[in-house]
């Protein structure tokens, strides 16, 4: 009787210290994700003199006829794609370099984590620099080079453009995943290895057999993070290109920002935001199943 | 690719070629390039003079240097209040984070709550949302109470954004505490707000510094909703103010005051990088991992 008292008043006392951040996570989160599904039932922009009006599912219905909003996602998905890929190749690179035992590692992995510390829009301004189409130190070292006759406007043309942003994205980015994956590698035993290379292993089959299969887990974590990271990228495009040029560069969140701060529609923004959260959760789900596998897989071959 | 252990290396020296002990130098020297030439290329261009930043070609060994970039920048700009802005959101963010996050953590721990497991789940969602997703809805908040042009437009949502990475971390934390100290603290008569005042806080000062660190970054970082709570110019933070610096034309952009304040607003974080390397690294793969 008394232990059941006991752990009644411990609960009380639980739900009090949880209350208050639970309460700012629900403000912050919850409310505008759901202020989001319910707004974008209504029409409140420019032709309604911003007032709201009920009309159900047309902002849907406008979105599939929106050529400029299937040209955003097509951006984002290249965007994401490509930058997430190459992160990954350059961070498990990085990782693997870290791993290793050399004079002044603690100095290098200090420089490695750098780039993913500094603000975002601040480094944008720099990469702005140094694609600069005149002075940027991109075209002076590929003239230098002879590999080009006149400077490249790299921010100007669609494609570069494209190209530039990723880039930046990848120097941005790479130190988050190197550092999760370098705890992921410090953490299998190197009898491992050992006993794998008696059996007669090569560098090669031990890094296919052992390391990537025990460093799924934390694989897999890595590329969701940054997945949700690059489908939502905003400062970064923002600061350096504003979408351009003509909107080669534009992501779904510029987008949503331009929707409703620049033509102040607010029920087609949250429209937008709805089926941006909806891709979002999808894809965790498919990856929360994967990761629940490889975990399971892990522990299997530990 | 170089995953293999030591052993290897020492054998294969006997055998004539060693590519590795070439190949790691190289590659080290190539991170190190990697991460760190961007942002000296910055540093260079902040103390050139003009004549220099625009000549073709590029001058990579300036013989004159200036620090009039950075004058321009306070001279001609309220660039103190940007750097202090952006100080006191960071720094009053994460403390709000610590103090509601860490008792939160605490509980989620200890104290057997029903719906821990939802809570947990939800916390764990949430890090992935982009802030773009909660800028529209947050808007309506801000109007609503008009909090436009006020700090706490940008705290409460910094916190926010800050606390399910402290939630997961310290929870991890309090997991590894030993039990029987809150355990003996009761026995001494404390009650569970005493217990964790006087006893567990003490011993987790170091773990709200690794979160502490880490908060501070995101925060001092935070571009979106800066950029759309805040309009009055001496309430900018920094990494807003320098995106809008612009010149009398399209024509003549500023180069050199914008790399001096690239400079001036990543310095405090190069600092925090040297000074807190291994907490930055320890909280971020426990926030991450544990997920």
């Amino acid at each position: 009787m008394t232990k059941d008292i006991i752990v009644q008043r411990e609960r009380r006392v639980g739900w009090l210290l949880v209350l208050p951040a639970l309460l700012l996570l629900l403000g912050v989160f919850a409310y505008p994700i759901g202020q989001a599904f319910w707004q974008s039932l209504f029409n409140q922009n420019l032709g309604t003199q911003l007032t709201s009006e009920f009309t159900g599912l047309s902002n849907y219905a406008r979105m599939t006829q929106d050529g400029r909003f299937w040209q955003t996602m097509w951006n984002t998905s290249v965007f994401t794609f490509f930058s997430v890929f190459f992160e990954f190749l350059l961070g498990l690179g990085v990782a693997l370099v870290l791993n290793q035992s050399f004079r002044g590692r603690g100095i290098v992995r200090t420089v490695a984590i750098l780039p993913w510390a500094l603000p975002t829009a601040l480094i944008a301004l720099a990469w702005t620099w140094i694609f600069n189409d005149q002075y940027g130190i991109v075209n002076d070292i590929l003239l230098r080079l002879g590999l080009i006759q006149t400077g490249i406007n790299w921010l100007g043309n669609p494609t570069l453009a494209m190209g530039a942003v990723i880039f930046a994205d990848v120097w941005k980015t790479t130190p988050f995943i190197s550092i999760l994956l370098l705890a992921g590698l410090q953490s299998i035993s190197e009898d491992l290895y050992e006993a794998h290379r008696i059996d007669g292993a090569s560098p090669w089959q031990s890094f296919r057999q052992i390391t990537l299969p025990l460093l799924m887990p934390q694989i897999v974590i890595a590329l969701l993070f940054r997945f949700a990271q690059a489908f939502g990228i905003f400062d970064l495009i923002a600061v350096m290109t504003g979408g351009g040029p003509g909107g080669a560069t534009e992501t779904v969140s510029l987008y949503i920002y331009s929707t409703v701060m620049r033509y102040l529609d607010f029920g087609y923004g949250a429209a937008l935001v709805v089926v941006t959260f909806v891709l979002l959760i999808l894809v965790v789900a498919i990856a929360a199943f994967f990761l629940n596998r490889s975990r399971a897989k892990a522990r299997g071959v530990n | 690719m170089t995953t293999f252990p030591e052993s290897v290396s020492k054998s294969q020296r006997s055998s004539g070629i060693n590519w590795r002990s070439l190949i790691l130098p190289i590659a080290v020297i190539l991170v190190v390039l990697f991460c760190l030439a961007p942002v000296l290329w910055q540093l260079l261009t902040s103390v050139k003079v003009n004549q220099d930043i625009s000549a073709v070609p590029s001058v990579y060994f300036p013989r004159r240097f200036t620090l009039e970039h950075y004058q321009q920048l306070f001279a001609r700009r309220p660039f103190w209040n940007y750097l202090l802005n952006s100080f006191f959101v960071a720094a009053a963010s994460t403390l709000l984070a610590l103090g509601l996050g860490a008792p939160a953590a605490y509980a989620l721990a200890r104290l057997r709550l029903q719906g821990e497991r939802v809570i947990l789940a939800g916390v764990l969602i949430v890090t992935l949302f982009p802030p773009i997703l909660l800028f529209l809805g947050l808007l309506r908040v801000v109007q609503v109470l008009s909090l436009g042009d006020n700090y706490l437009a940008l705290v409460l949502p910094y916190a926010a954004i800050n606390l399910p990475l402290t939630i997961l971390v310290m929870r991890s934390f309090f997991e590894q505490l030993p039990r029987d100290l809150e355990d003996s603290a009761k026995v001494d008569g404390y009650n569970t707000v005493g217990t964790l005042l006087n006893i567990v806080l003490p011993l987790t000062l170091p773990a709200l510094a690794t979160t502490g660190i880490l908060a501070f970054i995101t925060a001092w970082n935070e571009f979106i909703f800066a950029l759309t709570f805040i309009t009055r110019e001496s309430m900018k933070t920094v990494p807003v103010a320098a995106s809008q610096l612009g010149g009398a034309s399209i024509f003549e952009i500023p180069y050199g005051p914008i790399a001096a304040a690239t400079v001036l607003g990543t310095l405090p974080l190069v600092l925090l990088v040297l000074f807190f390397q291994r907490q930055i690294i320890q909280g971020l793969t426990s926030g991450a991992v544990k997920g």
